[in-house]
């Protein structure tokens, strides 16, 4: 464990808690004032998150920087937090894109409120990814949908009270059965160990004594609130609504760090709490994911709006991370993480670009924007950039991802990873078809007269163009922190279920599986040549 | 032979009275005559918000004279007690209630000041009668004695039933008082029916002497085996249990009245929306906590061998309560009627405690009772704030844009609202924690997920006013007269005072839920004493 001094897990949630309340003690009259507290205070806050990157002890599984303050301990709750390889890039990422969406975007009318409720936001999503008792994790699950109603609700456009409404009872309809879930968990675990009452991840995923029945059970009262948050199919429908009408920083946060509260959620308490039920509901949840994959590319493809087509390429993706989780593969898993991450950097990217198109044009509609490259060209550029790596082209970001969870869901749900290659495809034909249509041909009446990107908002998409080019290129450093968590995962999958890793994905002894192993974490040369191949294919 | 006769009247039994145990109740009954008999005698005009004043300071006396008494039951010592002869009992449960209703008194007296003045009404009625009714609440937690409960239930219904009608100008606060008066009337009736039935069983209303008579749970568990004769039925006191249960089911009946269960709720929506703000505030906190205080005791003190039987009658009144509280209250227009429905949604919670039929049930039931007079009565008192002179202004659209006109009152109304709908860090949330995870650890995880849709059902109601607040747009500046006093952002005192209370008391509790987790705890119901007062300070009270 590391020993720094302070605890920096708990500063990652404090300080932008204490931004909102220094924004809000701000004068109204002085907007300005509570835009360089909300700068500074996730500026700070970003730093710390970089900071414990450096600092991580990578080849270690469990968490870390752990700590554990007594909140109500009657009921055996805590606060209790600890970072590993699952949660550490998506602290991260909810670092780096706070200060970037508050960079990005201004709002139009309120600013104070509008940064105070950014800014807890902010500390909610800290605190998901960084609980370790279910009560806390709860708590900020929870706590996040009000900033974000707030937001959408208060910032957006058009049907935004609307969107904001169901975006609130979705997510709340799904978490209801996760809260009874998580208490009848702890009442049973109580009831067949013994001792007191407790919330603790760790006692509740190591020692259960839950019967398989009542754990399966379980396990569907929090698949069905992290599907909703993903989303996963058929509980989709609120995503659309809320990216269309959310403000540009809502959509960067909603996208970049809240839809990653679901994907999170299923690896670190569905699969972990419940490992059995994990394999057991595995094919459920991967049909539903390449349902996911096939049916948001299509829909995207489809959308007049090109905030709507990024939301349901939203859908798409995600899908292969849940594809990735519950395939339960070492590389799939791996790349469902790394994927969470890479999705978190591209997807904001497009956002702000629709973001900063809206600015200049006040439409969003396809059909009204053509030929914007001859007066934007750096915008075009930078579009073309993110677009590669959303679409998934080596050498970004995106495929490093994508791939290992194609290979890694290969071993276990062979013919739904083939559908789900299509999705690839598909997510080729839906955004370069949006491009050809916005940005080529001859630009007319107002598109010709565009403004190209500023220096300003260049600075603010320049830390995610860089690191989608860098995950694109060396995503080691980042494969090599999430590995040992994962590597453990999956042995707690196993020690609790009858499944086990088809042999070919074991790493270390074994042939075949030092080769997928170590395709992970040298994906560059030899495993790109291989599919090259196969990307030629879907370009065309 | 004088003498002889004098040694006889000595030896006549009475009770003594321990003037100690019953201060809090006779602060607020002698507190509200005197303050009627003052106010008749006193000509001159009494200066604005004396009442309210005095109304509070009875109210913090009566809660400060209980505060050695809690630390009297909570004596490994000493422990629970029973006054007069055992009619009354003095326990963590009676004491911790004198707080909550105490506390509804404070919020609703703060609220009503006020609204008094701006509907040009006067007098101290409205506090006197707050204040009895309180009293009948403290009696009816407090009441070890079927009959001594229908006291405090009839001392608590007649005082509220003038109180809705206190509006003496508005025809819907007449209404209300007599659709409320009529069913009232008719609930107590089933009530009292009830206990003569339970005294026909077991020839006895003292809870004590009914438990004893159902004996033990699991013992007596009254089931039955087919074929009932009619002797059975009318068995009388050595008789079986059908005459027992029959009694059982009128007194929930009646508690349900009280208390808003489904289906005995109609009146709720239609008293609620015509009352007086401040009186609705005291009727959905004070009064539904002392109908749950009256519920709980009988029950888990005097029927709880017989939970197996009244355990699935609650539990379908519980998911009665629970779904069409929340569905009828999203589909209404205006927002008193809103809050009487998500009060009967309340109710079906605290219904889940009530179900358990467990030390954690009643625990995590007193937790949310306490919780939630603190929100209602704040969320009251912003209707009583935003209904304007005349008490009618109160649809959704009088909402519309209110956060542009009073941040400050929109911004604890929305916290009381998210409260309710159980969102976390406020209270509500943990109050709702806390009853789901009893009804777990009572088997019935079911009804928790049941109870949580209908949270979900209710947040929408609450996303509706929150929405018009703040996301619609205000009316056209200077529309109405009446709101120029709203606009200039003022709220009188008291009720700012109120408002501060709740909304810091939904925060505190919110953040920090153990003290008064731990409170709930230890104020399950004892049984107490039966025989004489034990002497104060003396001997410890007979062993439990």
């Amino acid at each position: 464990m590391n020993d720094i001094g302070f605890s920096i897990l708990s500063a990652l949630i404090v300080l932008p808690a204490v931004g909102a309340a220094a924004v809000a003690v701000v004068s109204r009259r002085r907007p300005e004032v509570a835009r360089q507290v909300a700068l500074l205070s996730t500026v700070l806050t970003a730093a710390l998150a970089f900071w414990l990157v450096a600092d991580f002890e990578s080849g270690e599984a469990g968490f870390q920087y752990t700590e554990a303050v007594e909140w109500i301990p009657s009921l055996g709750i805590a606060w209790r937090l600890g970072v590993d390889g699952i949660s550490l890039f998506l602290v991260v990422l909810t670092g780096l894109l706070f200060p970037i969406a508050i960079l990005g975007a201004t709002p139009h009318h309120d600013h104070k409120p509008y940064y105070a409720w950014l800014l807890l936001l902010q500390a909610g999503c800290m605190g998901v990814f960084l609980a370790t008792d279910l009560f806390l994790f709860f708590v900020m699950f929870e706590i996040v949908l009000v900033p974000m109603y707030f937001l959408i609700g208060g910032w957006g456009y058009g049907e935004r009270v609307y969107a904001a409404t169901k975006f609130f009872l979705f997510t709340m309809l799904g978490s209801a059965f996760m809260l009874v879930a998580i208490i009848a968990l702890a009442v049973l675990n109580q009831r067949a160990v013994g001792g007191d009452l407790t919330f603790e991840l760790m006692a509740l995923a190591t020692n259960q004594g839950i019967g398989q029945e009542t754990a399966r059970l379980l396990f569907s009262g929090f698949a069905v609130a992290f599907a909703v948050k993903v989303p996963l199919f058929p509980l989709h429908t609120w995503l659309p609504d809320a990216h269309t009408q959310a403000p540009t920083a809502g959509s960067v946060i909603l996208a970049g760090v809240m839809l990653k509260l679901g994907t999170y959620g299923f690896l670190r308490y569905c699969v972990f709490l419940f490992p059995e039920a994990a394999d057991w509901a595995g094919p459920v949840l991967v049909t539903l994911a390449v349902i996911g994959i096939t049916y948001g590319a299509v829909v995207a493809a489809v959308q007049k709006d090109l905030k709507r087509l990024v939301a349901y390429s939203s859908v798409a993706h995600l899908g292969f991370i849940v594809l990735g989780t519950f395939a339960l593969t070492t590389q799939s898993m791996q790349g469902a993480v790394l994927q969470a991450v890479n999705h978190g950097i591209s997807t904001p990217a497009l956002f702000l670009l629709v973001g900063f198109l809206y600015e200049r044009r006040h439409t969003r509609e396809i059909a009204a924007l053509k030929g914007l490259q001859k007066a934007a060209p750096v915008m075009a550029a930078v579009f073309t950039l993110v677009m590669l790596s959303s679409i998934g082209v080596p050498g970004l970001n995106g495929f490093a991802g994508e791939f290992l969870i194609l290979i890694g869901s290969f071993l276990t749900y062979r013919w739904w990873t083939v559908v789900a290659v299509v999705g690839v495809i598909l997510a080729s034909v839906y955004l370069l078809w949006a491009f050809q249509r916005v940005f080529h041909g001859e630009p007319d009446g107002d598109n010709a007269s565009i403004k190209d990107l500023t220096v300003r908002e260049g600075l603010v998409l320049a830390p995610l163009l860089g690191l989608i080019v860098f995950l694109g290129v060396y995503p080691k450093p980042v494969l090599e922190r999430i590995e040992p968590s994962v590597d453990t995962l999956i042995a707690h999958v196993e020690a609790g279920s009858d499944y086990t890793q088809p042999p070919v994905a074991i790493g270390g002894g074994a042939g075949g599986g030092g080769a997928a192993i170590d395709g992970a974490e040298t994906i560059e040369p030899g495993t790109v040549t291989v599919l090259d191949d196969e990307d030629e294919g879907e370009g065309g | 032979m004088l003498a002889a006769m004098l040694a006889q009247i000595e030896r006549i039994d009475t009770p003594s009275v321990d003037w100690g145990a019953l201060a809090p109740l006779l602060a607020l009954m002698v507190g509200a005559a005197l303050m009627l008999l003052v106010d008749g005698l006193v000509t001159a005009k009494v200066p604005r918000g004396l009442y309210a004043g005095v109304t509070v300071a009875l109210a913090l006396g009566s809660m400060g004279a209980a505060v050695p008494l809690w630390r009297e039951v909570q004596d490994a010592d000493r422990g629970p007690f029973g006054v007069l002869a055992g009619a009354i009992g003095i326990d963590g449960f009676s004491v911790f209630f004198i707080f909550v209703i105490g506390a509804a008194v404070i919020l609703s007296a703060l609220l009503a000041d006020g609204y008094l003045r701006r509907e040009g009404l006067e007098g101290v009625e409205l506090y006197v009668l707050i204040l009895l009714s309180a009293s009948g609440g403290l009696i009816m937690a407090a009441a070890n004695d079927l009959i001594v409960t229908f006291l405090g239930l009839e001392i608590l219904s007649i005082a509220v039933y003038v109180l809705a009608a206190m509006h003496r100008r508005r025809r819907g606060s007449q209404e209300a008082a007599l659709k409320y008066f009529v069913l009232g009337a008719f609930s107590s009736a089933f009530f009292l029916y009830g206990i003569a039935l339970v005294y026909g069983a077991t020839g006895t209303t003292r809870l004590d002497g009914i438990a004893a008579y159902v004996g033990p749970a699991g013992s007596g568990g009254a089931t039955f085996s087919g074929d009932v004769s009619p002797s059975q039925i009318l068995g009388g006191a050595a008789g079986t249990p059908a005459l027992l249960l029959a009694g059982l089911a009128l007194l929930l009946v009646g508690f349900g009245f009280k208390v808003a269960a489904v289906p005995f709720h109609s009146w709720t929506p239609d008293v609620y929306q015509g009352s007086p703000s401040p009186v609705v505030a005291f009727m959905a906190s004070g009064v539904k906590a002392a109908g749950f205080a009256g519920l709980l005791r009988v029950f888990l003190e005097a029927f709880g061998g017989y939970r197996d039987d009244w355990r699935p009658f609650v539990y379908v009144l519980a998911v009665a309560t629970l779904v069409v509280g929340a569905v009828l209250a999203a589909v209404q227009t205006d927002v008193k009627r809103m809050l009487a429905y998500s009060s009967i949604n309340h109710a079906g919670f605290v219904l889940l405690g009530v179900q358990a039929a467990s030390d954690r049930g009643t625990s995590a039931a007193l937790f949310y009772l306490a919780a939630y007079t603190f929100m209602v009565a704040g969320s009251f008192g912003i209707v009583t704030l935003v209904s304007r002179r005349g008490d009618g202004a109160t649809t959704v659209e009088d909402f519309r844009g209110l956060a542009r006109r009073q941040p400050a009152v929109a911004l604890t109304f929305t916290l009381f609202l998210l409260a309710q709908a159980g969102v976390p860090l406020t209270s509500g949330f943990f109050a709702k924690f806390e009853v789901l995870q009893a009804a777990v650890d009572a088997d019935a995880a079911w009804l928790a997920v049941v109870a949580m849709v209908t949270a979900v059902i209710a947040a929408f109601l609450y996303l509706r006013i929150i929405g018009a607040m703040y996301l619609g747009d205000a009316p056209a500046e200077g529309e109405a007269d009446g709101r120029a006093d709203l606009d200039r952002g003022r709220v009188p005192l008291g009720a700012g005072i109120a408002l501060v209370i709740a909304a810091a008391f939904t925060l505190v509790v919110g953040l920090f839920p153990e003290p008064l987790a731990q409170t709930a705890d230890d104020a399950t119901p004892d049984a107490v004493a039966t025989g004489r007062d034990p002497a104060r300070g003396g001997e410890p009270v007979a062993a439990p």
